[in-house]
């Protein structure tokens, strides 16, 4: 038990000096368990997270608007390989990660089980959504597992132009005829409040955060982030002249933030416990492309094992 | 509904970023044969000019060191100040070469 007991402290003092963990590195196993979820449901969030963006790909508005949103959703698909990388590091496989999103065992961010129904979810999603994840995923650039934090390093990079493409869009359809302008407005209003319950729970009502802050998984708190991300995301409503749907949104003098009114917390818990508008769809429609890929993986492996047996006969001749 | 799942074997990719710089480690990739995993390393960690040229190696082909040996493999270079030239002391006036 000493043993363990060194181990630990060794490990501690290493985050505490800010030392990034590595693959190798003995880590106590709530650690990796942590990570192992939090890892494996942030790609997750990036596969699902393809399916609101695709619900668009056929109707885009002209050609540069399509180019962008398929370039957009291939670098979802490719945050997601990253991070489950990253994941598989700590010795839990691509396949089990799998089952577990398909069997609906693991979470994925519940803000992707909510519709895009006009072009300016397009917008919206961009704007709100990919900002609300930089700002989440630019702390967690600095997170004490080495490889996770270089996969968010590689994804911050390529992410700010979906936050970018999804101000454009909304700016663009802001300044437009007036339905255009309505449009907007609207998709604002439905993803407003999803986007910044994609932080979590408050401060005070999130149970899990004790050791995460220890090990220096989390580096900042769910309200700090939030609270950054609203502070920049009103200034950016304003100059495009869209109005933030919060009647309770001032700006506080003394703290220098805006106050902000209350979130729907029963909302954000119904949605995370499935009963979201898109939950079911969203996980139907993912086991729909995994069991017609099948065949394809079942024919790369077979093509594989030809192949090897070709090369061995080759070399024994 | 197929129940067998495979992600095939994982691959290490290493990336040159310019001609005549060193190859560096940017992740991995799950393919079938060599030829899968030089196309998916391409599309998943280039998609932006990264590179101009691509190593994949099956990872179970890699041997690395284990962390606790570490004060085993590397603390012996401490002590050798000599293999570094701040070590020598060079005449006054003398110019570096």
């Amino acid at each position: 038990m000493d043993n363990v007991i060194d181990l630990e402290k060794q490990f501690q003092e290493k985050i505490d000096r800010d030392q990034s963990i590595e693959a190798r590195d003995w880590m106590p196993d709530d650690y990796r368990k942590h990570l192992v979820r939090q890892i494996s449901q942030h790609a997750h969030s990036e596969i699902i997270g393809m399916q609101p963006e695709g619900n668009w790909l056929s109707r885009a508005p002209g050609l540069r608007a399509k180019l962008i949103l398929l370039a957009k959703i291939q670098d979802e698909a490719g945050h997601g390989l990253y991070l489950y990388s990253a994941a598989e590091t700590l010795g839990v496989s691509r396949e089990e990660m799998l089952d577990a999103l398909r069997t609906g065992k693991a979470k994925y961010s519940s803000i992707f089980n909510y519709p895009t129904l006009t072009w300016a979810d397009m917008g919206a999603v961009g704007w709100l959504v990919d900002g609300a994840a930089i700002v989440n995923q630019v702390a967690l650039q600095r997170t004490s597992y080495g490889p996770y934090a270089r996969a968010m390093v590689r994804i911050c990079k390529e992410e700010s132009f979906h936050q970018r493409q999804g101000y454009e869009i909304m700016a663009h359809l802001a300044k437009g005829t007036t339905e255009q302008k309505e449009m907007a407005q609207d998709a604002l209003n439905r993803w407003w409040w999803p986007s910044i319950m994609m932080f979590g729970p408050h401060d005070a009502d999130s149970p899990n955060t004790g050791n995460a802050v220890k090990w220096k998984i989390k580096r900042e708190s769910n309200d700090t982030l939030r609270q950054r991300f609203i502070d920049k995301t009103i200034h950016q409503a304003d100059i495009i002249g869209l109005t933030i749907p919060d009647k309770d949104l001032k700006w506080d003098e003394t703290t220098k933030h805006y106050k902000y009114g209350e979130i729907n917390w029963e909302e954000f818990n119904n949605v995370v416990k499935g009963n979201g508008p898109c939950n079911k769809q969203r996980l139907e429609q993912y086991n729909k492309a995994f069991e017609e890929g099948a065949w394809v993986r079942e024919a790369a492996e077979a093509y594989a094992v030809k192949k090897a047996k070709k090369q061995q006969q080759e070399i024994a001749a | 509904m197929s129940t067998k799942d495979t992600q095939f074997q994982v691959w290490e990719v290493f990336i040159q970023t310019k001609p005549g710089l060193p190859y560096k480690h940017a992740g991995n990739v799950h393919a079938s044969d060599k030829e899968m995993a030089l196309q998916n390393a391409r599309d998943l960690y280039t998609r932006r000019n990264e590179g101009t040229s691509i190593w994949v190696v099956p990872s179970n082909a890699i041997v690395a060191s284990n962390p606790n040996d570490s004060e085993m493999l590397f603390d012996p270079a401490n002590d050798k100040v000599y293999r570094h030239p701040t070590f020598y002391i060079m005449p006054e006036g003398s110019k570096h070469i």
